[in-house]
């Protein structure tokens, strides 16, 4: 059974345009997915559907075969969600947060939670505003872990974050994941970050789906085509052209490749994730860039 | 216990890290047969990558013989293998040592010394000239 699948999932907001349309995604349980997109691009309109809190205004969306909206009460507690604001409580200490949390979700591990509290190297007695940043998003992922859900979706969690910290914070998600087997979504618009711990993608922008699938298997589906100065359209009849350059005498082409079948006069590169993440997102589209022979 | 490193934009897939680490601490006799790899809880929480990594660079090392992986327990060393004499280790590296200044010294930068090395563990050891 997949954790999270979506078919043909819209939703609008009021009569406005749609924040996300579309989207037919299927996460497998026990994999570790960056949501990736510009802002705006309907991440956040994604999760906040998975978790239950908006209703979908077109297509389905099933977690763990269930319906997080219709079926909310059974859902919310198999569900751990940390929004991009992570709303902690600030004049709140830590012990009182754990116990707040206690009292939200029955299947709250408290041990678990003050075992990690303890790692965050805060006292029970600490306000929670008193907090540094790296801090108070490990308190918002433990209280997330407590609850020992079954998905766990993290809205753009280590965006604020130094790099030591947030080193911290992938660590302890894929350590509860390797614990637990649990199925976690991350959002970001930054690729480089979630790279390491992620074994699939769901690429955002405009409302839409541009891509989804097993990082292993996008890689393996991709190349750069280097060659003479020639038009895209000979190789878009074989192979789905993602991204077009050209300088006068030269064209480069970032192709999702059906088959390994080359013209001869192509010269194939492997490409890098972030590369192919950057090709979806529109950047690089630049026809007739100048060389220095324009110069000349 | 070995620790690994992991480097994201080395261009060598992290599984592919692990696995050459744990054969090069087997080969210098940092690892020794049955001693225990860290488990894959214990790799992700101190690096930050994906449990699947660490299981299939574990898988690969087990295909190869040179770990047994075994379940609920964890993965061993297998035994039988063997590192590298270290005395052999040294004397081979102070004639490379020697081959190096060598080449410094008929004016082979790093790069021309490596695509050295590697067209000479070719199989068929030809040199092949740019």
């Amino acid at each position: 059974m997949s954790a999270l699948r979506t078919e043909g999932l819209g939703k609008r907001y009021g009569g406005s345009a749609w924040a996300l349309r579309d989207c037919s995604i299927e996460i497998p349980e026990g994999s570790v997915t960056a949501l990736l997109g510009p802002n705006g691009a309907g991440k956040s309109t994604l999760l906040e559907m998975a978790v239950g809190l908006l209703e979908p205004s077109a297509g389905t969306i099933e977690v763990l075969g269930h319906s997080p909206w219709e079926e909310a009460e059974e859902m919310l507690p198999r569900i751990g969600f940390v929004a991009q604001d992570h709303p902690l409580h600030a004049r709140f200490s830590l012990g009182e947060m754990i116990e707040y949390g206690q009292r939200l979700n029955p299947s709250f591990d408290v041990r678990l939670a003050e075992r990690r509290l303890g790692r965050i190297g805060a006292a029970p007695e600490h306000k929670v505003g008193k907090l540094s940043g790296g801090q108070q998003s490990q308190l918002a992922l433990t209280l997330a872990l407590a609850k020992r859900p079954e998905l766990l979706l993290l809205d753009e969690p280590v965006a604020a974050l130094d790099p030591r910290a947030r080193r911290e914070f992938l660590a302890t998600t894929v350590e509860a994941v390797a614990e637990t087997g649990m199925t976690v979504v991350l959002s970001s618009h930054i690729v480089a970050d979630l790279e390491r711990i992620c074994d699939h993608i769901v690429i955002l922008s405009g409302s839409r789906q541009m891509l989804a699938g097993p990082i292993e298997e996008i890689l393996a589906r991709h190349r750069l085509l280097t060659g003479p100065r020639s038009d895209a359209r000979t190789v878009s009849r074989v192979h789905q052209v993602i991204r077009e350059s050209h300088t006068p005498r030269q064209t480069t082409l970032l192709v999702r490749a059906d088959g390994h079948v080359y013209d001869s006069c192509w010269t194939p590169r492997e490409v890098d994730l972030e590369e192919i993440v950057l090709a979806y997102l529109g950047y690089g589209e630049l026809e007739d860039r100048c060389d220095e022979e324009a110069y000349a | 216990m070995i620790e690994f490193h992991i480097q994201s934009h080395s261009g060598v897939p992290s599984y592919l890290q692990i696995a050459q680490q744990v054969r090069q601490a087997i080969r210098l006799g940092i690892l020794a047969p049955g001693d225990k790899l860290p488990t894959v809880k214990q790799v992700v929480a101190a690096v930050a990558i994906n449990p699947n990594t660490v299981l299939k660079a574990y898988r690969e090392l087990d295909r190869e013989g040179l770990v047994d992986g075994r379940r609920g327990v964890g993965t061993f060393v297998a035994e039988g293998v063997v590192a590298l004499a270290s005395d052999d280790v040294d004397s081979l590296r102070r004639s490379l040592g020697r081959w190096v200044a060598e080449a410094r010294a008929a004016g082979l930068d790093d790069e021309n010394m490596s695509a050295l090395l590697a067209d000479t563990l070719q199989p068929q050891g030809k040199l092949r000239v740019a």
